[in-house]
């Protein structure tokens, strides 16, 4: 039921996607940061590039991206730093990363209350 | 099994409107009902990734590649769409110890957590509420109701030496409508700790 991607995955071509850095500058990704397309697929682009393009011309967040992929989380932040830095992507960070306190106020918290009354 | 092709098939693509992720994660031992909860509320098939830490000297699921090792952890996910601009994620995470220096930088930024309990199996979940407690992470606890239950709430709630502010509830992981009561009562225990501090600040 599991897929392993990972553990099936020849450690040499993680290497070579990720060009043999082992870290993106990932503090400013999260794994729920929504990462929207900005362009198109283009010819002869290296094919995980043009998936995200692709996946991402509806919102989606970096573990989901992760996920279709099939590639751990962390190659894919580095991935996503190129395309962030050509202006392939853009990213909606989550207003988490932006508070210093960790909970939310109040009127915050009403709005996630009110969405899940409606599920 | 060509879980590529049934993922693309069953893909829900986000509102085009949607700019803001949140999350919530549900923390316990092996087998406690976690992706049962989480697929229960889920408006998509609960998703699987991996995370992989590179560092050193951690004798854990490590394989060593190219010369550093890496050790990789799995984790399942749901998502719930609150309104037009902002999307839940719920993470299904093991509570072993060993695990916890993952979560710490996993789920940083986390609204809360809820802890699920199987009364057979509770010292699995001491670990968790330690950790969480000593992290400032608010929490819930919910015992999942499987058969044979061995403890009512109360006498649970002095198994696991909880602060008498911590909600304790009961669920069936199974159930959508008892798995949505779960993280309503989250958010409310939320709700009631954020009013409080803006009425005292
Ligand atoms: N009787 C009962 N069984 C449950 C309940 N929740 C989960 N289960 C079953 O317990 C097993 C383990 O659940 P799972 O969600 O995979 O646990 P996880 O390891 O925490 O993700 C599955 O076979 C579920 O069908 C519950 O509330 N009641
Ligand atoms: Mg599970």
């Amino acid at each position: 039921m599991r897929r392993r991607a990972v553990d099936n995955e020849d450690p040499d071509r993680l290497y070579t996607l990720t060009g043999g850095r082992s870290q993106a500058n990932e503090s400013e990704l999260d794994l729920v940061t929504l990462i929207v397309s900005q362009a198109d697929p283009i010819p002869g682009m290296q094919s995980e590039y043009a998936k995200i393009l692709r996946i991402c011309r509806s919102p989606t967040a970096l573990v989901e991206l992760a996920s279709e992929l099939g590639l751990p989380v962390s190659v894919v932040k580095i991935l996503l730093s190129d395309l962030l830095s050509g202006g392939q992507v853009s990213a909606r960070h989550p207003s988490s990363a932006r508070a210093s306190a960790q909970l939310p106020d109040a009127a915050f918290l009403k709005k996630v209350l009110v969405g899940l009354h409606n599920l | 099994m060509d879980s590529t092709i049934s993922e693309k098939a069953t893909r829900t693509p986000l509102r085009s409107t949607v700019i803001d992720g949140l999350k919530i994660v549900v923390v316990g031992g092996f087998g406690v009902g976690k992706t049962t909860l989480v697929r229960s509320v889920s408006e998509i098939r609960p998703l699987n990734t991996e995370e992989t830490m590179t560092q050193a000297g951690l004798g854990i699921d490590h394989s060593d590649t190219a010369g550093k090792t890496t050790t990789t952890v799995a984790f399942d996910f749901g998502r719930i769409s609150l309104n037009e601009q902002m999307v839940l994620y719920l993470f299904g995470a093991p509570g072993q110890e060993r695990f916890w220096f993952l979560w710490d930088r996993l789920f940083a930024g986390t609204l809360g957590a809820v802890v699920l309990v199987d009364t057979h199996r509770v010292e699995d979940s001491w670990y968790s509420i330690d950790r969480l407690e000593h992290h400032g992470t608010p929490f819930i606890v919910a015992r999942n109701n499987f058969p044979g239950s061995v403890h009512d709430l109360t006498e649970l709630r002095e198994a696991l030496t909880l602060s008498e502010n911590v909600p304790l509830i009961d669920c069936d992981a199974r159930e959508r409508e008892s798995s949505k009561q779960v993280l309503l009562t989250l958010v409310n225990h939320l709700y009631a700790l954020s009013s409080a501090r803006e009425t005292t600040s």
